[in-house]
């Protein structure tokens, strides 16, 4: 398989505060908000470069998002930044009628999204965002896997009207992805086979590779894919690598109600049902721990993975 | 200045249409936006300055938001009198395919309508971000926004209403629509606001009070009063006292008439308490 080299760990939420300052220079529309997280979102950058530009606004998450609505009626591109369990539940209203509804083109970029945000609990670690997000009528959702493809993401979304739910981490992550160009709605083939097809998001994408790896080792050919954009999904991608390999592992950081998995599992039933296993959240909440402890006992690691995949493969000879 | 007998020609036949557009459909706001009727004709005719083509982005206009969807009625007849759709287009309110939804919405690509309102108090934070944009574009117009005074009890507003006066919110006028009265009572049976004058005071707003919101004199008045402390530092807060029901003898004094549309002999009656000025909108 191809090598895929960490270049530097680095967190997704650097990247966007990377991208969101190399918007700033080039966009003078991009505006941003936050809500008392500054440090958190790697937003300082952007601030200190075009303080003008910038809107504080204090611990109140449903007055920033009707604020980043009214700020496109001038012609403004917002980009809001606070946790993902702030960027989602606790304003869903305002998200639904201010913006989706009323389709402002505003980005509601999220942070700390699921288990990895770790030590600070349940209260904070959402794992039902992507599918609160993806429900809401012309909403996109992206959740990105490394430092490099938060960047680009956060780039090219300003060159997208209409709303972006766009969600990263807090964890320091293996960056491996090229720099090239994010195309939303678009799947990256990262590895041919035709055992079995492995699609990932976000920090479950490393994992993969992983476990990519370690299954060629014993003969499993698969099939990994990345899905960084949730909706709309690249519905070709992956019928396509289905129709080859018969059955799918599908590898996530949420809920798997509501998730990517059950996206995909949507999409097969229509045009190609095959065998699926999903490595997700079972309808529970997350609990306090670090990260990589969190992710084994949820099931969200290399090892996990690969027993889905056998399981699945396992199935499929049935 | 247009002559005020015009505005007050209006406003008859804006409650007309508001009656005829609910009894149409049995369902609609009619209590509040009879209550409005004076404010809308005010603003719409006289108080703000707008280009005739309507531009989502409004730059070098003064702007509009209506937080209280539910009083739809009165801003659909308002802006079909106006000129940004056909006043025929007043038939189709609530009903299926229709522009003119229940509540309004810029989903449908109505003219005139800039954001989704009807889940309360959104709007205030909406206008205030498009305030702070035309700062950014330097566009020295000015940004309305309506609220009920039954919407005050949402949290959101307090964090605008505090966000605004720390920001130095200096070019929207807020109107509070100072009815009295919500869905299941008087505002003061169901959940009091309490002073509401020491408490825009006290969160650092220029208060002004308007206490015959039905008096077109008296809006004009105040709303000049209002614009000259534009660009000083503080935002505006008009709290403007209205009837719901203004003009329809049966639907004043009463928050009966909130959400209930008036049946055929209620609709004989109250049109006969309101002339046809400027020609009714025509049902097919």
């Amino acid at each position: 398989m191809k090598k895929f080299i960490n270049t530097g760990s680095k967190d997704t939420r650097s990247g966007f505060g990377s991208g969101l300052a190399e918007l700033g220079r080039k966009n003078k529309n991009v505006v941003a908000l936050c809500a008392d997280l500054v440090g958190s979102l790697k937003m300082d950058e952007f601030i200190s470069e075009n303080p003008d530009r910038f809107f504080q606004v204090g611990i109140a998450e449903a007055n920033m998002m009707g604020i980043a609505a009214g700020l496109t009626i001038g012609g403004k591109i917002p980009y809001t930044g606070t946790f993902a369990n702030f960027s989602t539940g606790r304003v869903y209203d305002q998200i639904r009628q201010s913006i989706a509804y009323s389709n402002k083109n505003v980005k509601i970029c999220a942070s700390h999204a699921g288990l990895t945000l770790g030590e600070d609990g349940a209260t904070h670690q959402i794992l039902e965002d992507i599918g609160l997000m993806k429900m809401l009528p012309g909403m996109v959702v992206i959740n990105t896997c490394d430092y490099n493809q938060t960047k680009a993401a956060t780039i090219a979304i300003a060159d997208y009207s209409g709303p972006v739910y766009l969600r990263f981490g807090r964890p320091v992550v293996p960056n491996f992805t090229d720099k090239k160009k994010f195309e939303i709605g678009k799947g990256v083939l990262l590895n041919n086979g035709y055992d079995v097809t492995l699609i990932a998001t976000g920090h479950l994408v490393w994992e993969s590779i992983q476990a990519t790896i370690e299954l060629e080792k014993i003969g499993i050919k698969v099939e990994l894919i990345n899905i960084h954009t949730i909706k709309p999904l690249d519905e070709s991608i992956i019928i396509n690598s289905v129709k080859k390999t018969k059955c799918l592992v599908t590898a996530e950081e949420h809920n798997f109600l509501g998730g990517l998995g059950e996206s995909i599992a949507r999409t097969l039933s229509k045009f190609y049902p095959v065998p699926q296993e999903f490595i997700s959240t079972k309808d529970t909440f997350g609990e306090s721990g670090k990260p990589s402890e969190l992710m084994i006992k949820y099931g969200l690691d290399k090892e996990s993975i690969i027993k889905s995949i056998k399981k699945v493969i396992s199935r499929k000879q049935q | 200045m247009k002559n005020i007998d015009e505005l007050n020609l209006l406003v008859p036949q804006i409650r007309r249409d508001i009656l005829r557009m609910v009894h149409n459909v049995n369902s609609g706001h009619p209590g509040g936006s009879l209550g409005c009727t004076e404010f809308f004709v005010c603003l719409y005719n006289e108080i703000m300055s707008f280009n005739n083509s309507f531009k989502m982005d409004g730059i070098n206009e003064d702007i509009f938001f209506l937080s209280n969807g539910h009083i739809s009625p009165v801003f659909y007849s308002t802006l079909a009198r106006k000129g940004f759709f056909s006043i025929d287009e007043l038939k189709s309110f609530r009903l299926i395919n229709s522009r003119l939804q229940g509540h309004p919405t810029t989903h449908e690509g109505l003219p005139g309508i800039r954001i989704s309102s009807g889940s309360l108090g959104q709007g205030l934070s909406v206008a205030i971000g498009a305030s702070q944009a035309k700062k950014l574009n330097n566009d020295s117009n000015i940004i309305y926004v309506l609220l009920g005074d039954g919407e005050l009890q949402e949290g959101q507003n307090w964090e605008a209403i505090m966000y605004a006066s720390a920001k130095k919110i200096d070019n929207l006028i807020l109107t509070i629509d100072l009815n009295g009265k919500q869905i299941d009572g008087s505002t003061d049976e169901v959940l009091s606001l309490g002073n509401l004058k020491n408490k825009f005071n006290s969160f650092d707003w220029i208060v002004f009070e308007l206490n015959n919101g039905n008096n077109i004199e008296d809006i004009l008045k105040t709303f000049t009063e209002a614009k000259k402390e534009i660009n000083k530092g503080k935002p505006i807060c008009i709290l403007m006292k209205t009837e719901m029901g203004n003009g329809v003898d049966f639907m004043m004094n009463t928050h009966a008439w909130h959400g209930k549309a008036p049946n055929d002999e209620q609709l004989k009656i109250a049109l006969s308490q309101n002339k046809e000025t400027l020609g009714d909108f025509k049902f097919d």
